[in-house]
């Protein structure tokens, strides 16, 4: 499982891992994403020799690493068999509060309260725990079909987020806020170095952990674990909490990066999220995927949207091809771990 | 006069050499039968001897392998559905097959409604409806949803239904086995009706004594053949029960094992007053180390119930259940599980075995934490225990790696086995833990069991399977939910299932 994107290495990095863990595992599914992601490579490199530079490659990273954070909360959600759709608006909502009683001016859409910068941050990760367990508290006590529980959820936060500021965007943020989305460490972004270790540590957690494995058990079936005296509300519950808290670092990360709360932050993200989750293997009926195959989902998005860019392909036509690709990626992922044939 | 003599003449059904295999397996051995226009046949034998693929083939649900279905000398149809549309026979199950979310009305007349091609005449669909219940003298709207009905009254529409689709021969299996006793004899009065307007029954039940209130002549099924069928009146209790066993199943059972019971002063379970109505109510019974009790009863009896709440899987709202003399209160597994208490459920796919996971890690998934080594789970400790566990449980993979959905069922049983000994339990809850598997799978079972037991395991078997119950030195028959009869080492086939089945000797 060394599931961290190296610093500065990219692709050789992964495929090196992958041939460690073909050697270890029988389990090829998460590799089948890797003929994909180099002739992805290998066409960007065609239209624009740009593409495979040490930097553009840094570049896709960082501009992966908030998405593949929200990938981590969907991944833990959907192995126990479970949905939250309502990721997407923690990345809005949570930073956006933070800043809102942060900012101090009320005509750049502040609260004028001036909360010191890290009861801000405080603030940011109480939101997603809090929303993630509301969000548990509907599923699991309330027996919610999670489907519908988070997708209202999902517009109402959009809602609150728009409300706090009649849709302003707050861009005075202080150092200390965007510190996560914007410093270096070691040369590297802090962000990949954030995602890096969440995966590394998750994804010992999921393979290695009592409750890791509990997860696989409840998600493969619900009744059985039950039986096996798995304490399944509880783990679910804490699934939930921990996706929002994974969220509004997520959240936090992004407005570091572009220096400013946009009200529609993260908004259409989530499509992304189960897009790169469903291609990289998770099952959506639970038990079955690993963090390692969502990670090169993640990836895979990430190449194809800077190789699109590179490639100059317009603006207007870009979701579409977008679209078709990742549907394509799914189609011959499918056909690889062969699926269809038994 | 003589419409009616040719009528007597004629049999409403019959079924001639019917023979059907599942494989390798013959299922029904060249079975014939024929019941006269308005008879009640009442058809039983135990589990296994046939009685549901015999259903299956009357009904249309199989194609026999051989042999011929004739519904008052009118050829079978293949769906048992006339070019017309009405049917030429039905069955009740035990599971409600109404839809129940739609009216009683739109049930009533399924696919049939009255009106035109495109549209349902409502009007005239609720006269007829409401016509059909005043003939069945049912209180029902017909517009109440049918999921919301007593389960008396949707047996009645079923039946109702069957009759409007045009069959006059009717199968009922185990009516009775969702009703109370007043609405049980309501039950019988209406087939008593269905008989006089020359409608043909084919009664399927375990409880003896029922047959004897409805059917005029029964039918007994053993492995796959008929062996007996005799009016009612000239065939008793006692040789129905005989017909079921076969020859040579009367006298002491010489059990397989025995074995002194040791003598530790606190029993390993206790249980006293435990009642959960309705399922069951003031059971008491203690078992000691090294003991195996058995809890025998019919699908339905309780028996079940009882098994779960001891496992921790339900609250009884009575009584008490001491592990070793610590109580074990309220619905928690993992609390059961730490008082020493280990589970094997009767549905081993549904809540059995964890389908995605490996063999290793169902075997250990009880375990887990003794197999962490800082907080995380060592893969060599996991491995060399499952290991171990294979071996010793004799089960066959490919690799402990394997996920054990790909294992067959008797190998998947002694994982779930495994899983429950992985713990070292002093109570081993078992729910029919050899039903489906091999005769070869069965005996490593037993074995299983057996070991567990002489290292001073108590056992719960939960079964009304004689061949499991015979590893027991005692035996317990629950009917209705309460204990009705305790058998100690000598008792015999017969007595035990006429006990099983309710017959009062």
């Amino acid at each position: 499982m060394s599931s961290e994107p190296a610093a500065g290495r990219g692709l050789p990095a992964l495929r090196r891992s992958g041939a460690a863990s073909l050697l270890t595992a029988f389990r090829l599914r998460e590799l089948t994403l890797i003929p994909a992601l180099v002739v992805i490579g290998f066409v960007g490199w065609l239209n624009n020799p740009a593409f495979l530079t040490l930097e553009n490659l840094v570049n896709v990273l960082q501009q992966s690493s908030e998405l593949s954070i929200l990938v981590i909360a969907e991944t833990l959600v959907l192995l126990a068999a479970r949905i939250d759709l309502s990721l997407e608006s923690i990345v809005g909502l949570a930073p956006m509060l933070g800043a809102w009683l942060i900012t101090d001016n009320r005509m750049l859409g502040g609260s004028g309260f001036g909360l010191p910068v890290w009861a801000g941050i405080l603030v940011v990760f109480a939101a997603g725990a809090i929303v993630g367990a509301i969000n548990g508290f509907l599923v699991v006590r309330l027996k919610l079909n999670a489907f519908i529980a988070t997708l209202s959820m999902l517009i109402l936060l959009r809602g609150l987020t728009l409300g706090l500021t009649n849709g302003m965007t707050l861009s005075s943020l202080p150092d200390g806020f965007v510190y996560l989305g914007s410093a270096k460490w070691a040369g590297v972004p802090a962000s990949i170095w954030i995602a890096g270790l969440l995966y590394a540590a998750f994804g010992v957690f999921l393979r290695y952990s009592r409750i890791g494995r509990s997860i696989y058990a409840i998600g493969g079936s619900w009744e059985a674990a039950r039986v096996a005296g798995i304490s399944n509300d509880r783990i679910v519950w804490g699934l939930y909490l921990v996706g929002g808290l994974l969220a509004a670092l997520a959240g936090l990360m992004l407005s570091g990066r572009i220096a400013s709360v946009v009200s529609s932050q993260g908004q259409n993200m989530i499509f992304y999220v189960f897009a790169a989750a469903v291609i990289g293997g998770i099952d959506l009926n639970g038990g079955k995927g690993r963090l390692l195959g969502a990670f090169t989902g993640v990836l895979l998005l990430g190449v194809l949207q800077n190789a699109l860019t590179l490639s100059q392909v317009p603006t207007f036509w870009i979701d579409s091809v977008f679209g078709a690709i990742i549907l394509m990626s799914l189609i011959f992922s499918t056909l690889t771990s062969g699926k269809l044939s038994s | 006069m003589t419409e009616r003599l040719e009528a007597i003449a004629t049999p409403a059904i019959e079924a001639r050499n019917i023979v059907k295999s599942f494989g390798p397996n013959p299922v029904l051995k060249n079975v014939s039968m024929s019941i006269p226009v308005g008879g009640a046949r009442a058809l039983v034998g135990r589990n296994g001897a046939g009685k549901s693929t015999l259903v299956g083939v009357l009904t249309g649900l199989l194609m026999p392998d051989s042999g011929d279905v004739a519904f008052e000398s009118e050829a079978a149809y293949p769906t048992r559905t006339r070019p017309d549309g009405s049917r030429q026979v039905s069955c009740v199950y035990q599971k409600s097959t109404l839809a129940p979310t739609l009216s009683v009305a739109e049930n009533l007349f399924i696919n049939r409604q009255p009106g035109s091609r495109y549209a349902v005449h409502w009007t005239q669909l609720r006269r007829e409806t409401q016509k059909v219940l005043d003939e069945w003298e049912l209180p029902l709207n017909p517009d109440t949803e049918t999921g919301t009905l007593r389960s008396e009254y949707r047996q009645i529409i079923e039946i109702a239904r069957a009759l409007l689709q045009g069959a006059r021969f009717l199968i009922l299996d185990e009516p009775t086995a969702a009703l109370e006793s007043k609405e049980i004899e309501r039950l019988f009065t209406r087939i008593a009706r269905l008989r006089a307007d020359r409608v043909t029954i084919l009664y399927i039940s375990h409880h003896l004594q029922e047959i004897y209130d409805v059917c005029d002549s029964v039918t007994v099924m053993r492995d796959g053949r008929i062996v007996a069928e005799a009016p009612l009146p000239e065939m008793n209790a006692e040789n129905v029960v005989a017909a079921m066993l076969g020859p040579g199943a009367s006298g002491v059972i010489e059990r397989r094992r025995v074995a002194p019971v040791s003598t530790s002063a606190t029993p390993a379970l206790e249980v006293k007053g435990l009642s959960l109505p309705p399922a069951f109510s003031d059971v008491d019974f203690s078992i000691a180390q090294g003991e195996c009790l058995g809890l025998a009863g019919l699908g339905g009896s309780g028996k079940e119930a009882i098994g779960e709440a001891i496992a921790g899987l339900s609250r009884a709202s009575r009584g008490e259940i001491r592990i070793k003399g610590t109580p074990l209160a309220g619905a928690n597994v993992a609390k059961a599980q730490r008082l020493g208490v280990s589970y094997v459920p009767r549905d081993r796919l549904g809540r059995g075995v964890l389908p995605h996971l490996s063999i290793a890690e169902n075997l250990t998934v009880t375990i887990m934490k003794r197999l962490e080594r800082f907080g995380l789970i060592s893969l060599k400790r996991r491995t060399d225990t499952a290991h171990a566990f294979v071996e010793s449980l004799g089960i066959v993979c490919a690799s402990i790696e394997q996920p054990v959905g790909e294992l067959s069922g008797g190998n998947q049983q002694k994982t779930v086995m495994g899983r429950a000994l992985a713990s070292t339990p002093s109570v081993l809850v078992l729910v029919y833990p050899t039903q489906g598997v091999d005769v070869a799978a069965k005996e490593a079972l037993f074995t299983i069991i057996e070991r567990a037991r002489l290292e001073g395991t108590a056992v719960l078997l939960i079964s009304d399977d004689i061949e499991e119950l015979r590893v027991c030195h005692r035996i317990l028959v629950i009917f209705q939910g309460r204990i009705v009869r305790a058998f100690g080492h000598d008792w015999t086939e017969r007595e035990l299932i006429a006990s099983i089945e309710g017959v009062s000797s």
